[in-house]
């Protein structure tokens, strides 16, 4: 297991694709139409997009992270050409990180039918582009980056769904792979169990201000992550749930806090901020949906994201395969299409928790080696990219920082 | 028997792993064998008290407080909001310990 090879695509910024995708993207509500079309029957073309029509300095980066993402390798931009997010820079800097690119206003392309051909002529160039430009590498665990987030949890999520991914998680980064766990709401009073796992005093300083910064996030809403659902399913407080979240990071320490559309430095278990900063909180949620939260996983360079579900989610994401794991075998039979790993076995005594772990990680390199997962292959594509603050510069610099 | 699993050797509550009625549950977990006998029905992914736990004394399941007693706890109780209320979130006795719902809210 640890000498897995695999094929994958080198980027010019040295990371390594698990696919080769083309990406377009719109950058206003006003053009989605279209670039769905465009994208539409295509194979290998998905579609994200900005519904805002005024800028945002971290939807920009976000939008910039995911069209450099190291599964991309084209671009087409699409605007409507009114809005204030500009699809020429896009493809610009998408051009500058050596990928090829394309863009156009459908305003003066004319209607929404020329528009769609010659969206569709675009990206039928761009897929050409992407083979014949494509370096193949081998790739192992050590250029791997995993993203895990969980949704629609119940009391098996903390049992046997996150701990099985924490289990993994730990085989990867003991393999020299990136690992990134998010969720900082979800890490009520775990202050001390965090700060003891930094790898460093930067690392905990980083980890004591995100952690800060999360509750006061809570305490300025009046609301913490913890819903009706889970109290019904058994957990009592948001500290429980906390835990069983916290459980899919494994146990190997805390390299350091990473935020939106920052790659992690270097190999390891990173923490990852899409908590909204100070001044501007109550300006965007900080994980209205699980979606939302696959986004920030993907902009790190998550080339495969894990999905861990109690009850049961249908969703997948664009750009990277989404897996699904479950902790519930009964969820596993009743959504078997849509679920890829049952974890409930761990609670049922069939399989271990070492065992399960190593079985995932044979799921993971499968995937990573082209094998489509469960919501890939369904075709699920969704994404959600909002108006949000982070790294604001000052009070003045106002809602568009 | 009915199953319940102690997560770490010290948590003073343990998870049901399928919904029991008062009757005694074999305790999973790599550390502890035995049994807590159930004095009400407790459902699956709820938690059985496995020690008697005095008023305001810490709730401790994945060996870290989980919040902390609002009155006496006895071996074999269930423990969940009408007993146990979180250190951090204010809500926390707000909601209705069966269906989870929030009393807090006025709908009119």
């Amino acid at each position: 297991m640890s000498d897995r090879r695999w094929q994958g695509y080198l980027r010019a910024d040295g990371r390594k694709g698990i696919r080769n995708l083309v990406l377009v993207v719109y950058t206003v509500e006003c053009a989605r139409h279209v670039a769905h079309e465009i994208a539409n029957g295509e194979d290998g073309v998905h579609v994200i997009g900005f519904p805002g029509c005024y800028d945002n300095e971290y939807a920009i980066r976000l939008m910039l992270a995911l069209a450099r993402h190291p599964n991309v390798g084209g671009v087409l931009a699409v605007g409507l050409g009114c809005e204030y997010t500009q699809p020429r820079r896009i493809a610009e800097i998408v051009r500058e990180a050596e990928r090829p690119a394309e863009w156009f206003y459908i305003q003066e392309q004319g209607g929404t039918r020329s528009s769609i051909a010659h969206g569709k002529a675009m990206v039928s160039n761009l897929k050409v582009l992407v083979q014949s430009r494509a370096r193949l590498a081998p790739m192992c665990w050590a250029d791997l980056t995993v993203g895990a987030e969980c949704g629609g949890s119940d009391a098996t999520s903390g049992l046997a769904g996150n701990p099985v991914v924490g289990a993994f998680f730990d085989r990867l980064v003991d393999r020299g792979g990136r690992a990134i766990f998010e969720e900082t709401v979800e890490m009520m009073g775990l202050r001390d169990v965090l700060l003891a796992r930094a790898a460093s005093p930067k690392a905990a300083l980083e980890v004591a201000a995100a952690y800060d910064k999360a509750v006061r996030y809570c305490q300025s809403v009046h609301q913490y992550s913890v819903s009706p659902g889970n109290f019904a399913g058994g957990l009592t407080t948001i500290e429980e749930k906390s835990m069983g979240a916290v459980a899919k990071s494994g146990q190997r320490p805390i390299q350091g806090v990473i935020r939106v559309s920052q790659q992690p430095a270097g190999p390891g278990l990173w923490l990852l901020d899409s908590v909204p900063d100070e001044h501007f909180m109550q300006f965007g949620y900080t994980n209205p949906n699980d979606t939302e939260g696959l986004m920030d996983l993907l902009s790190a360079g998550s080339q495969i994201l894990l999905f861990i579900t109690g009850r049961g989610s249908v969703i997948g994401c664009p750009i990277a395969p989404l897996i699904k794991v479950t902790g519930n075998s009964q969820t596993y039979a009743r959504m078997s299409e849509d679920m890829d790993f049952d974890a409930g076995r761990v609670l049922s005594g069939q399989v271990t928790l070492e065992q399960a772990s190593e079985e995932l990680m044979d799921l993971v390199a499968k995937v990573a080696s082209g094998t489509p997962s469960k919501p890939e292959a369904l075709g699920h594509r969704e994404y959600f990219i909002m108006y949000k603050h982070q790294n604001t510069p000052s009070l003045e610099a106002g809602c568009r920082a | 028997m009915k199953r319940c699993l102690q997560i770490h050797p010290s948590d003073n509550v343990a998870t049901l792993l399928e919904d029991a009625g008062a009757e005694e549950a074999g305790i999973l977990g790599d550390r502890r064998n035995g049994t807590v006998v159930l004095r009400e029905p407790v459902r699956m992914g709820h938690k059985v008290a496995l020690q008697n736990i005095p008023k305001d004394c810490p709730v401790v399941k994945y060996g870290v407080t989980i919040g902390l007693s609002l009155c006496e706890i006895q071996e074999g109780d269930w423990v969940h909001l009408q007993n146990v209320r979180s250190q951090v979130d204010e809500r926390s006795s707000a909601f209705d310990a069966v269906t989870g719902s929030a009393k807090d809210t006025t709908y009119e």
